[in-house]
């Protein structure tokens, strides 16, 4: 394999691989703050894409980005204050089993409300043969734009978090719920929040990438199925150990390709995180103690 | 004298059985049993899913892989046509042992393939062993670990039958034979066995039951109703944990891949679709409408909502109305709606003994 | 024990009375396939994909079917007898389709079951409908659904070989020896894939490549980056929606600027817009329809495939596709069969099928026979390509 090929392999899997990182750190949000992990994380990706997409015909596109992000963060708020907030003394399991029916819900809504057609955004910049050259590989410029999203999504969530008072309660929540509502952190609201965030990120990161990789209703679960894997991988709640193991899950799944029938490419992602459950369900990343509830 | 009254529900549903069919049959309705013979085996996987999830506490997200399982050992090993090498010693050997069948298909083609009872043994057999192979290492994690576990379990089993020709890829394999049991009896799934097949599903359903309610009125089920309680302090009473929920989770396996295999042969086909993820999250929902650890709920509702979807009375809206259900149930009545508090005032309106 | 005892009896007794009344009854004994009365409407069921991973396939086929049932009704029938059209949904699930295929036979007795529209639940259901001598017009592509022959089980989509071959035919016209071939891991693009690989050789064409990927990929520069790497001259995509408009842009984005040929599967003018700019040049064979406007006026399918596009256009304001066109060409040659037989009993309706010669369709001119259950031959197809943005015939 000559150098260029390399270079073309490892953009494809750090592409897809910077996906499968967004999505990680969606559950990854609400895990922290609620030990919960949300099965409808891919949905608010589709649903933001699917809602940019409508709102394209009528508005220009970075306005109809953002009016679909912020639609997308309401409805992650709707979803928080009707459904999970309902549920009383629940085990983390109930709520799991929740978080399915949503995911399942929320698909039908969408192939309602928008039929099984396939749709995508425009691209950002040039059109659907446009190409740049890298190190000797060909990609489209959309490609850069996922990767600067991304970095850009990774970097403001880790100052959020770490600089501002309302990532600083977050992050309390996620250590110890009652000793933050002892300091006076509103931990309900904190949850919502946390809600709304994942939301919102998702569906910046579905608009980005759907130019790439069109847009149908039922693209939801598979993405969740990926997500779950890189954020365990790297650890549940460890949001930059996410990306790590976003870029890594991508470019095995790259690579595995270059030298097996492609065919196996999607068990790689199955082999990966059946392996992680069994020999370090911590992740990767993780030190073993009770690191499980830190926050990007 | 108290273990036996567990068993009237048995006979009254073998009761009620009976009287369907005569009600079925006098009204000229009797093409209904295809569907509730389809919906009988599907609430096979059901029951032992809610033996799993009930009363040993363990979610599992990839019951359909099981269920694949069983119908597609059965369905390779009945419909792999051996005739090009059967003058092979290997091959001639299995013949003289009785363990291989010729037959014809409905086109006219002479197949040599396993005995179906001996295919159904395998399948059995494969199942017991995969279940302990993923349940060994899985059975140890908690909570969200062990449904992603089980996810990826079911979408192995998925991506696996998706992909391998001898499963035939993504469209399944068809021209399953029938399955003589006993005589002239077989699961078979042309008109003329409907009857037949109908009383079939529900001994084998029944069947399920009675084991299962043996089961957890012994002691193997007390002990797996305090591990579901409490872990530690089933285990701190001595309680080998570990194996029980192990146990449990092989026998359920075996439900299910019954399921299969029964159902493939009634059919006379299997699917990928059988194994996806959206079947096991089916199945989870209908244990949880049932109530998680009620055995009858579980049973009645895998019939009941089986049947409604496959005869179509949820149109387009099928994942839907799971979807729902799931929601609905876990925020509103997390026992299950046969237990809800106004279903017990109903049914305490009835008279009753004074020992009650 | 006891209250827990009657309470589950009380629901169980609700369970049958909602089983039992859930569903329709009919009030007398299962009657044979010929409708007795005059006037008495002909049963005919449909089973598509309306719903569900295939229902660019189904949602199509239904809206046709049921639109050429009213405007047969509207015109009287066929011999008298109008057309009762009963449409069920399978959701592309195997298992639906077969409760529903004997629902349809068991309990409404229908002469005939249009569609279904995959493969996988048209093998489900082959044998129930032989056996229950119910006539299968499937929709579905494979060609296992004709070979081995069943008497009942006829298919309407045209021969993956024959589009094999007219792909083949037309890259030896521009002299290509080398291709690669991608295929999604569905029905459709595995048996796509096999025909593919058998016939090659027989055009002198060598598949230096042959890659499987999963049907819902959202990105296909590796597997495409896998097929550049090993110089190929064109690329064959044997898949349906989303890959195919991926396929064509993914290649042009790493730079893989060889032609690209695509499977009948391309049939709609949405995959061209979904592909936008990287459409253009894709060469396909297809099913007529979709250039009906610039067939000459002489072509014998001209006037049929005009006035099907425009009703289906202006009823659904949607574009047609070539897959209702197979829905649509069941239906006909059912009714030519019926017309034909001058009767509504199943067998001889059946025997009439077998005779039809010369019926000109969407998909082309079918002309069955005892041999062959699907009538349609290499010249069915007419070989496509994109020029900005819109469909055309492609020259060399």
């Amino acid at each position: 394999m000559n150098f260029a090929l390399f270079v073309q392999y490892a953009l494809s899997g750090i592409t897809v691989g910077s996906v499968y990182a967004i999505v990680a750190i969606g559950f990854n949000i609400i895990y922290c703050t609620t030990g919960i992990i949300n099965f409808a994380q891919g949905e608010f990706l589709i649903v933001g894409a699917m809602t940019a997409i409508s709102l394209a015909q009528v508005a220009p596109l970075p306005v109809a980005i953002l009016g679909a992000v912020l639609i997308t963060t309401a409805l992650g708020a709707v979803v928080e204050l009707v459904f999970i907030r309902q549920v009383r003394n629940a085990s983390v399991l109930r709520l799991i089993i929740i978080t399915i029916g949503l995911s399942i819900l929320m698909r039908e809504a969408m192939l309602h409300i928008w039929d099984e057609q396939v749709r995508s955004l425009p691209y950002f910049t040039g059109t659907e043969v446009s190409t740049v050259t890298i190190l000797g590989a060909h990609i489209s410029p959309q490609v850069l734009w996922v990767l600067g999203v991304s970095a850009v999504i990774v970097t403001a969530l880790t100052l959020f978090f770490r600089y501002t008072t309302t990532g600083r309660a977050m992050r309390a929540c996620a250590d110890n719920r009652m000793a933050a509502r002892l300091c006076g952190v509103n931990d309900r609201w904190m949850v919502t929040l946390s809600f709304m965030l994942s939301a919102g990120i998702g569906a910046l990161a579905g608009c980005v990438v759907s130019p790439i990789t069109q847009t149908q209703y039922d693209m939801g679960a598979p993405l969740a199925i990926k997500g779950f894997t890189v954020a365990i991988l790297g650890g549940m709640g460890n949001s930059m150990a996410a990306v790590a193991a976003g870029l890594f899950l991508g470019l095995l799944e790259a690579f595995v390709v270059s030298v097996l029938p492609s065919s196996y490419k999607e068990v790689a992602a199955i082999v990966v995180l059946l392996l992680i459950l069994v020999l370090r369900p911590s992740g990767l990343f993780a030190s073993r103690d009770a690191s499980a509830l830190r926050a990007a | 004298m108290m273990r036996l009254r567990i068993y009237y529900p048995v006979l009254a549903v073998a009761a009620l059985v009976v009287v369907l069919h005569i009600v079925l049959a006098a009204s000229g309705n009797t093409y209904y049993m295809t569907q509730i013979t389809m919906s009988a085996y599907y609430a096979l996987v059901v029951i032992g899913l809610c033996l799993l999830m009930g009363y040993a506490g363990q979610i599992s997200l990839g019951h359909a892989g099981f269920f694949a399982i069983g119908g597609y050992t059965v369905a390779v090993l009945t419909t792999c046509n051996l005739t090009s090498v059967r003058e092979t010693p290997a091959i001639g050997l299995l013949r003289s042992l009785g363990l291989l069948v010729q037959w014809q298909d409905l086109y006219g083609r002479e197949i040599l393939s396993f005995q179906p009872w001996l295919a159904f043994l395998a399948a059995m057999l494969l199942t017991v062993l995969i279940a302990l192979v993923i349940g060994l290492p899985v059975i140890r994690l908690k909570g969200h670990y062990l449904a992603m576990a089980t996810l990826g379990f079911g979408l192995i089993i998925y991506r696996t039958v998706l992909g391998a020709k001898t499963f035939g890829q993504a469209d399944g394999i068809s021209n399953v034979p029938a399955f003589g049991l006993v005589g002239s009896l077989q699961v078979n799934g042309r008109a003329p066995f409907r009857v037949q097949n109908y009383y079939i599903a529900w001994v084998a359903v029944l069947a399920a039951m009675v084991l299962s309610l043996n089961l957890i009125h012994s002691r193997v089920g007390r002990a797996l109703r305090s591990i579901h309680q409490s872990e530690e302090a089933a285990h701190s009473l001595g309680i080998d944990t570990y194996r029980y929920k192990l146990a449990t989770f092989i026998l359920s396996a075996l439900f299910a891949a019954v399921g299969g295999a029964l159902l493939t042969h009634y059919n006379g086909s299997i699917g990928p679709s059988e194994a996806t993820v959206i079947k096991s999250v089916r199945y989870v929902a209908i244990v949880a409408v049932g109530g998680m650890d009620n055995l009858w709920g579980a049973m009645i509702m895998g019939v009941l909502l089986n049947f409604l979807s496959l005869r179509g009375v949820f149109g387009s809206f099928d994942d839907a109305v799971f979807g729902a259900i799931l929601i609905g149930v876990m925020i509103f009545a997390p026992q299950g709606l046969l237990r809800v508090p106004r279903l017990r005032a109903v049914t305490s309106l009835l008279p009753r003994r004074s020992h009650g | 024990m006891r209250t827990r005892l009657a309470g589950i009896l009380g629901v169980l007794v609700l369970a049958c009375v909602v089983l039992l009344s859930g569903c329709k009854k009919s009030p007398e004994a299962p009657a044979p396939k010929q409708a007795a009365p005059a006037a008495a409407p002909i049963k005919v069921g449909a089973i598509f994909s309306i719903t569900g991973p295939a229902s660019f396939l189904g949602a199509p086929e239904a809206k046709t079917v049921e639109m050429f049932a009213e405007k047969l009704n509207q015109a009287g029938g066929v011999n008298g007898h109008k057309i009762e059209l009963l449409v069920r949904d399978s959701g592309g699930s195997p298992e639906k389709a077969i409760s529903l295929a004997k629902q349809l036979i068991d309990e409404d007795n229908v002469l005939a079951i249009l569609g279904p529209s995959t493969s996988g639940e048209t093998m489900a259901i082959k044998d129930i409908c032989q056996e229950g001598k119910t006539i299968l017009l499937s929709c579905a592509a494979a060609e296992t659904i004709v070979e081995p022959i069943a008497p009942y089980v006829f298919k309407t989509p045209q021969k993956d070989s024959d589009a094999a071959r007219r792909i083949f035919e037309t890259m030896k016209e521009l002299g290509i020896s080398k291709i690669g071939v991608v295929t999604s891991n569905a029905g459709f693009g595995i048996a796509g894939g096999q025909q593919l690989a058998k016939l090659a050789p027989e055009y002198g064409i060598a598949i230096a490549i042959s890659e499987t990927y999963d049907k819902q990929a959202t990105d296909l520069t590796d597997v495409l980056t896998k097929v550049k790497s090993a110089d190929v001259q064109a690329v064959v995509n044997w898949s349906i929606v989303p890959a195919q408009s991926l396929v064509a842009k993914n290649m042009k984005q790493i730079g893989l600027n060889v032609p690209l040929f695509q499977s009948h599967g391309f049939g709609n003018i949405k995959y061209v817009e979904q592909g936008g700019e990287a459409a253009n040049g894709t060469i396909f064979p297809c099913g007529r329809l979709l250039v009906a406007d610039v067939l000459p006026d002489t072509h014998p399918q001209k006037k049929l495939l005009a006035q099907y596009k425009n009703d289906y256009e202006s009823r659904y304001s949607e574009a047609a596709s070539t897959f209702g066109g197979h829905a649509y060409d069941a239906l006909l040659i059912l009714t030519e069969a019926i017309k034909k037989a001058g009767s509504v009993d199943g067998a001889k309706v059946r025997d009439a099928i077998e005779n039809l010669r010369g019926i000109v369709g969407t998909g082309g001119v079918f002309n069955l026979s005892p041999t062959d259950h699907n009538g349609l031959a290499k010249d069915a197809f007419e070989m496509l390509t994109v020029k900005d943005g819109k469909f055309a015939i492609y020259q060399k």
